[in-house]
């Protein structure tokens, strides 16, 4: 090397210089990518519809979660006719800026599931989750008949939502202290659930698992799946021209 | 005297506190969590104060030899703990194979279900099996190339002990349920906690030695150890960052959401490939295969470009796995971008490698590690090669989502990954044991036709079923509609499943072989058996021709 800056010499002799040399060189690739999408304003345009989820649905979420759904399952429909006719509208970053952890999934060894919610009956969802080759012959998805068996233990979700807001989700105060009676209230079909829908607009509101007088892991996973991609109102959007 | 009270102490206080946190936990997970660090940290304050029986206690179960010139005691653990957890994740991964092939084996259990078994695999492929196999190796290259005894030994020893902690609670965990949900990055926040003490004492313990080095540089393969340990560091605790439900609880939310979370995640995912294993499995690379083949590095000026370049563009490349989603395009492209100049690098490290054995390529027919070196860098190549291709937007609007994303890690990591840790293990064991040679060179030439075998299966299957899935779901009739079904794409996958669990199986069946080899040579046997060279050498033969006259030429 003909200049004594680029003496690789001098670098291969001092390890805090050639560690320090490596911090920096492996930083700037995330600090020009990543970083950015933190204060860009465009990186997610809000779009009207997208709430936090209810005590409910986030047990839910978090039971999908557990199990490792995310495995075999995206939410993420991309932008192509096919996925879009297979799935429904494709993903806005918006219907995702509440998901702590994001769940895009990177496989999709079963169909995506961004907008599975309402697709299916409850029942089609309990008797899929619990034997899926019953209604879906082909499947290959592990059965999970132990969430309808078990009830739900979800410690503390004023904890849950509290630890959420502290990360951004706007939970304000009163859901926090309503977390526990909008927890049980949502698959109570004879609660009234009036306040709860206030706080969390187009909640789903019933018994999910057919089984009233309980409340199971079944209840809150079936509840989390039933809103999945309902929130954002796509006929809104539509193109004005199309309608007559 | 003091500061043996001092340690132990320090291990009981952690004992206490571990348990006091069991005692009150909010969930089981966390406290048979717990209870195991429990277990541990009392173990450790029983070696702290009982420390001559601990040599003594390896020296028996290990058949250790007495006097090391080299620090090279934990350097033996960690051969062991590399096979152990390679035929854990092996297996792990032949079950999971098998599971999509007959989800009956999924038994209806949630310990047993494919979606808590797969992080279970790919964890302990990687970290178990991989970490492992860089912690040890750094340790022996590092003492070698810097002609220095390890800095800190007690903390070194703390390193592969604490490691192994990590993996355990982290399995446990998968299996319980306990996880952050972001593939690669499963553990919860404590273990991450504890992953962090354990990595920046492993920094600590490299860069020390490095410090006391007698050399006056640092060797090429210390500078991809080196950036290895940094950029894990820096991606570990970024990616990781989440909030608690609870102190005494498993439960953690991530400290980003959506988009951001996304690309943080493969800022982290597709490092961890970068310089988990990359750039350290390079480092294994130039030191290992010039040393097999007895010859020096290709090229100096070659490994400073392409150490440079590897590092500063892989990077860039995480966006490659969410082209297409709601990421920001220009990130997107940024990332696809890169993605394909990073093509140059990788095949610079693969052409410094494969080139080391100018002059040396007949060892390829002899020497059966050379081959399993050369065959990992051939897929290394090979694999580095399609990374940048699928990371092109129109191939990868295809193959996204599909099997050959699969069969792409696995042509590396069973490939190159594999192939390289065993041809480095093989390496060791007779060295670090004081061995005259391995047991039989025989199996590893066998290990190595299985593993290879194994692979092309493998991989076969899943280009196979990648296109054949990413062209299913596309595909519409001519009358406009979908042709298929998702169901019938599932059904379609089924003889794919099949050829991939039996390459899974043969790979298995090598690594098997290596296991018995690797504790033969351990035990001190050696196999009867004919050498791999042998040029024939007849004695009866060896004398000039003595002719009576010479004969007149005849005629044709």
């Amino acid at each position: 090397m003909a200049t004594k800056i680029l003496d690789h010499k001098k670098i291969e002799r001092n390890v805090t210089i050639m560690a320090v040399l490596a911090l920096i060189v492996v930083a700037i690739g995330g600090i020009v990518e990543v970083a950015p999408l933190f204060w860009i304003d465009s990186t997610v345009t809000k779009v009207e519809g997208v709430r936090p989820y209810t005590p409910l649905e986030l047990a839910g979420r978090n039971i999908y979660i557990r199990e490792g759904c995310y495995n075999c399952h995206s939410q993420m429909i991309r932008p192509f006719r096919d996925e879009t006719e297979r799935y429904g509208h494709y993903s806005l970053a918006a219907e995702s800026m509440y998901d702590h952890p994001f769940q895009w999934g990177s496989k999709r060894t079963g169909p995506d599931l961004a907008r599975v919610g309402m697709r299916y009956s409850d029942e089609w969802h309990v008797q899929h989750l619990k034997d899926p080759r019953s209604v879906v012959p082909e499947s290959i998805m592990p059965g999970y008949s132990f969430l309808a068996d078990r009830d739900l233990t979800f410690p503390d979700p004023a904890a849950n939502l509290r630890a959420l807001s502290r990360v951004g989700v706007p939970y304000d105060q009163k859901m926090i202290d309503n977390a526990e009676a909008d927890l049980k209230a949502q698959a109570d079909p004879d609660a009234d659930a009036a306040d709860l829908l206030k706080r969390y607009p187009k909640a789903q509101v019933r018994d999910f698992d057919g089984d009233p007088k309980r409340l199971t892991e079944m209840d809150a996973l079936v509840a989390y799946l039933q809103m999945l991609g309902t929130l954002v109102d796509f006929d809104s959007a539509a193109a004005q021209e199309q309608a007559k | 005297m003091e500061s043996l009270l001092l340690k132990a102490g320090g291990w009981f206080t952690v004992a206490l506190l571990a348990f006091a946190a069991m005692a009150t936990a909010v969930d089981w997970g966390f406290s048979v969590h717990m209870g195991l660090v429990t277990v541990a940290a009392l173990l450790a304050m029983w070696f702290t104060i009982s420390k001559p029986d601990y040599a003594a206690l390896t020296k028996g179960i290990l058949k250790m030899p007495d006097s090391d010139i080299y620090d090279d005691e934990p350097i033996r653990w960690g051969v062991i703990a590399t096979v152990f957890w390679g035929m854990a994740g092996f297996l792990a991964g032949l079950y999971i194979a098998l599971q999509l092939a007959y989800p009956a084996l999924n038994l209806g259990l949630e310990y047993t279900s494919f979606g808590r078994l797969r992080p279970l695999h790919t964890s302990a492929v990687i970290f178990a099996f991989g970490g492992n196999a860089l912690i040890c190796t750094s340790f022996y290259v590092v003492q070698r190339t810097c002609r220095a005894r390890l800095a800190f030994p007690a903390l070194a020893r703390f390193v592969f002990w604490g490691y192994q902690l990590f993996i355990v609670l982290a399995a446990t965990g998968y299996l319980m349920g306990i996880t952050e949900g972001r593939e690669y990055a499963e553990p919860e926040w404590y273990v991450d906690l504890w992953l962090t003490v354990v990595w920046l004492s492993y920094a600590a313990v490299f860069i020390g030695t490095i410090l006391r080095r007698n050399e006056p540089h640092i060797y090429v393969a210390n500078w991809f150890y080196l950036s290895f340990i940094i950029t894990i560091a820096m991606l570990h605790v970024v990616n990781n960052l989440s909030m608690p439900v609870s102190l005494v609880g498993s439960k953690s939310y991530s400290a980003f959401s959506g988009v951001q979370d996304a690309l943080t995640q493969w800022w982290y995912g597709h490092n961890a490939v970068g310089f988990f294993l990359t750039a350290g499995f390079l480092a294994m690379m130039y030191y290992f295969v010039p040393k097999q083949a007895e010859r020096p590095v290709y090229s100096y000026r070659l490994s400073i470009i392409h150490f440079w370049s590897l590092i500063f563009l892989y990077i860039w490349a995480g966006p490659h796995h969410l082209l297409y989603t709601a990421l920001p395009d220009w990130a997107q492209t940024l990332g696809m971008v890169f993605s394909i100049m990073l093509w140059m690098p990788s095949w610079g490290g693969m052409i410094n490698g494969l080139m080391t054995l100018n002059g040396a390529w007949d060892k390829i027919r002899t020497d059966p590690i050379i081959r399993l070196m050369v065959m990992a860098l051939a897929f290394y190549g090979m694999s580095t090669f399609e990374g940048p291709m699928l990371s092109v937007k129109a191939v990868n609007s295809l193959s996204h989502y599909t099997d050959w994303t699969i069969g792409h890690v696995h042509s590396g990591a069973l490939g190159w990954n594999g192939m390289i840790t065993f041809a480095c293990l093989y390496y060791l064991t007779p060295r670090l044991w004081q061995r005259e040679r391995l047991y039989s060179l025989r199996m590893v030439s066998w290990h190595f036709w299985l593993a290879t075998l194994g692979i092309v299966l493998y991989a076969a299957s899943m280009w196979v079923a990648g296109i054949m899935q990413g062209l299913m779901w596309r595909e519409y009739g001519p009358d406009g509609y979908l042709v298929y079904a998702f169901s019938e794409v599932v059904a379609a996958m089924h003889p794919m499943y099949l050829i991939r669990a039996t390459g899974g199986l043969l790979y298995l069946a090598g690594a098997c072989i290596m296991t018995f080899n690797i504790w033969m040579t351990i035990a001190g046997k050696l196999r009867d058996e004919k050498p791999m060279t042998e040029t024939p050498y007849d004695p009866a033969k060896d004398r000039p021709i003595v002719q009576a006259a010479p004969l007149p030429i005849a005629a044709e």
